[in-house]
């Protein structure tokens, strides 16, 4: 659980530097994700006759190799990235605790196998997997969220498992079953709301590595294909032009900055926490 | 269902605690080992399900148009490799021949994919072990600086960076260094691993530095040396964030504890209270850290090697996947796996053979 006093006090780690710089940079992508429409100078699709013009008066952060405006290509970039690393951890959240929570709740062979299986994912390095299966599915931003949510699950289920193995056995679980209550209702009702603060935090902690995951398989070509203004494929682009430093600079900044939020975040949220939850986010 | 307290069976990451009778030590070496070699077949599960669920037909991609159009040729095709069989034979099939070394052809380079990974692999090897070496001297020093001068001034801004190191997106690393450090300054040399014109050392290692060094080619090695300092500290980035961070948590918690302050009390000057009773038991599982952060070196090899044209597995593991060549891919995971399974494992076991207190339990 997360202590509401120790969130909001004086001492409070949001004060810390780290927190506000966190918390303001995330404020502003949404921001900009919301307002995209009347911050973009100019449409993200629309090209113009002279390519690469450098960083200046008709473009703030120049134009790419087909004369699109960086600029309004990267605001519009938090509209496509923003969204989808909430989906992305809502995804990797909701089935690496249900499966953690199965296993750790029921035990036996049902644990074994789930677990075995995820420390078969586990062991399968993230991104060459994620690779993988982005490939097979067919390069598309729609198989690169489920390649990322294939990759990244296995992190909540053994958080998720731990936790419920230390509080199935509590006096309260126990009252509860002892009133009657069924299985699900005691995983949902009883187990739940103990366990969602910690599984929270470690979305936050999360984010930032399936943002970073999602935008290197666009950079690769397997996620988002053109004309999509995605930040990881205008860092391609920028590759491609490695001389015209603006087509990839301003991109790349744009996802450093909000991988940095989550992770500014979360690591103070892990503050916040008590020591035995911070340390089961540790191991 | 009826209500009982179950025993929690303790899973492999609990059992470091569990008693055991006879030879402990060996009786979890066996058991580590065979944890291993589970995981490993699950690997191969893993890559072939990969391969199957792919659309598309192998055959269609592997044969010709006119090839295809003769249903004689298709269905010998197919009985060579097996494909006619049902889909579980196929994965024995597939064990068999990887048992063999054999990962199939790829289609990129029509060659078998064991013999392009024997030539990539030393390639990102190389650049691996020099990305650790850069990790752990960078992360070990600024992690204990971080510790000692907590909440200082000089602690957040370490903080800071290792934050930002993780949070760094590698393929704009590399592309953002490349720009300056070659293409502005000329500091380093661009792509490669070496100068264009420049023959390769005699094979030896496959690792050019070394390989240099013993034919005693000094000028080669230097050469070579330039080539990978900049892939290698940008593949360390993040390496160096992780390890700071975790170096700076073991040390504090170590700082807690009574024997620290004992150390303290008697007089011993900080400096040797750090280096005999804080390092000595920090590093134990910052090395456990820097084994498993060696196997992400390798997957994220792929992000950098792109950049700067290093011919490792990393690269081809990407050129697999834009071409959609899923041998080539699924032998660079089962290669990468294989490494990372068996990190842990060494680690694992020599974490055993070091904590007297972790054997005799």
């Amino acid at each position: 659980m997360i202590p509401m006093k120790k969130l909001f006090g004086k001492s409070s780690p949001w004060r810390q530097p780290l927190a506000v710089i966190g918390v303001s940079l995330l404020t502003f992508w949404i921001l900009v994700a919301i307002f995209a429409p009347w911050l973009a100078p100019h449409s993200p699709l629309t090209q113009e006759a002279t390519i690469l013009v450098p960083p200046g008066h008709a473009h703030i952060f120049g134009s790419d190799q087909v004369g699109r405006d960086i600029l309004s290509r990267v605001i519009y970039g938090a509209r496509v990235t923003l969204p989808l690393s909430l989906l992305l951890v809502v995804l990797s959240m909701t089935v690496g605790s249900a499966i953690g929570a199965i296993a750790g709740y029921f035990g036996g062979a049902i644990d074994s196998i789930l677990m075995r299986f995820t420390d078969m994912v586990l062991a399968f390095p993230g991104i060459i997997l994620a690779m993988a299966v982005a490939a097979a599915l067919g390069p598309q931003l729609r198989n690169a969220v489920i390649a990322v949510v294939i990759v990244s699950w296995p992190t909540y289920a053994r958080v998720v498992r731990g936790m419920i193995l230390s509080s199935k056995n509590s006096e309260y679980v126990t009252a509860s079953r002892l009133l009657g209550s069924s299985t699900w209702r005691t995983l949902i009702v009883d187990l739940r709301p103990n366990i969602s603060g910690t599984v929270i935090v470690l979305g936050a902690l999360q984010a930032g590595d399936a943002v970073l995951t999602l935008s290197g398989l666009s950079f690769l070509g397997l996620g988002a294909q053109p004309p999509s203004a995605e930040w990881g494929a205008m860092v391609s682009s920028g590759a491609n032009n490695f001389d015209k430093w603006w087509v990839g600079v301003f991109p790349g900044l744009a996802i450093l900055t909000t991988v940095l939020a989550f992770n500014f975040i979360g690591d103070t949220l892990r503050d916040v926490l008590d020591p035995r939850t911070a340390k089961a986010l540790r191991d | 269902m009826s209500f009982k307290n179950e025993i929690i069976e303790p899973t492999p990451v609990d059992s470091k605690l569990s008693a055991g009778v006879g030879s402990p030590l060996l009786r979890f070496v066996v058991k580590r080992i065979a944890i291993g070699i589970l995981l490993m077949l699950g690997i191969t599960l893993i890559s072939f399900t990969v391969t199957q669920v792919v659309p598309g037909d192998p055959a269609a991609i592997n044969l010709g148009q006119s090839a295809m159009s003769n249903p004689e040729i298709v269905a010998r095709w197919k009985h060579e490799y097996g494909l006619d069989k049902p889909v579980p034979e196929q994965y024995i099939l597939y064990l068999k021949k990887l048992l063999h070394g054999d990962m199939g052809i790829s289609q990129q380079s029509q060659r078998p994919v064991r013999t392009d990974l024997a030539e990539y692999f030393p390639a990102t090897l190389e650049l691996a072990l020099v990305a650790i070496f850069f990790s752990l001297i960078i992360g070990l020093f600024l992690g204990v600086i971080s510790a000692i001068r907590r909440d200082r001034l000089s602690d957040q801004i370490i903080r800071f960076f290792s934050l930002a190191g993780v949070s760094m997106p590698t393929f704009w690393t590399s592309l953002v260094v490349f720009y300056v450090f070659f293409f502005k300054l000329g500091w380093f040399p661009g792509t490669g691993r070496l100068d264009p014109g420049s023959d390769d050392p005699t094979h030896l290692t496959g690792f050019f530095t070394i390989d240099a060094l013993i034919h005693g080619q000094f000028a080669l090695f230097w050469q070579a040396l330039a080539h990978i300092a900049m892939p290698a500290f940008v593949l360390a980035i993040y390496t160096i964030g992780l390890l700071t961070r975790f170096t700076r948590a073991s040390v504090l918690e170590i700082l807690g504890n009574d024997y620290v302050r004992a150390a303290r009390a008697k007089g011993l000057p900080e400096w040797l209270v750090i280096k005999r009773h804080v390092m000595r038991p920090a590093l134990l599982s910052i090395i456990t850290v820097a084994g498993v952060a060696f196997g992400s070196l390798l997957a994220g090899s792929v992000l950098v090697e792109n950049v700067f044209s290093w011919p490792g597995i990393g690269q081809y593991a990407f050129k697999s996947a834009i071409g959609l060549d899923l041998p080539g891919i699924m032998g660079v995971s089962v290669v990468v796996a294989g490494v990372f399974i068996t990190m842990n494992l060494i680690v694992d076991i020599l974490y055993r053979f070091i904590d007297p207190t972790l054997r005799t339990q």
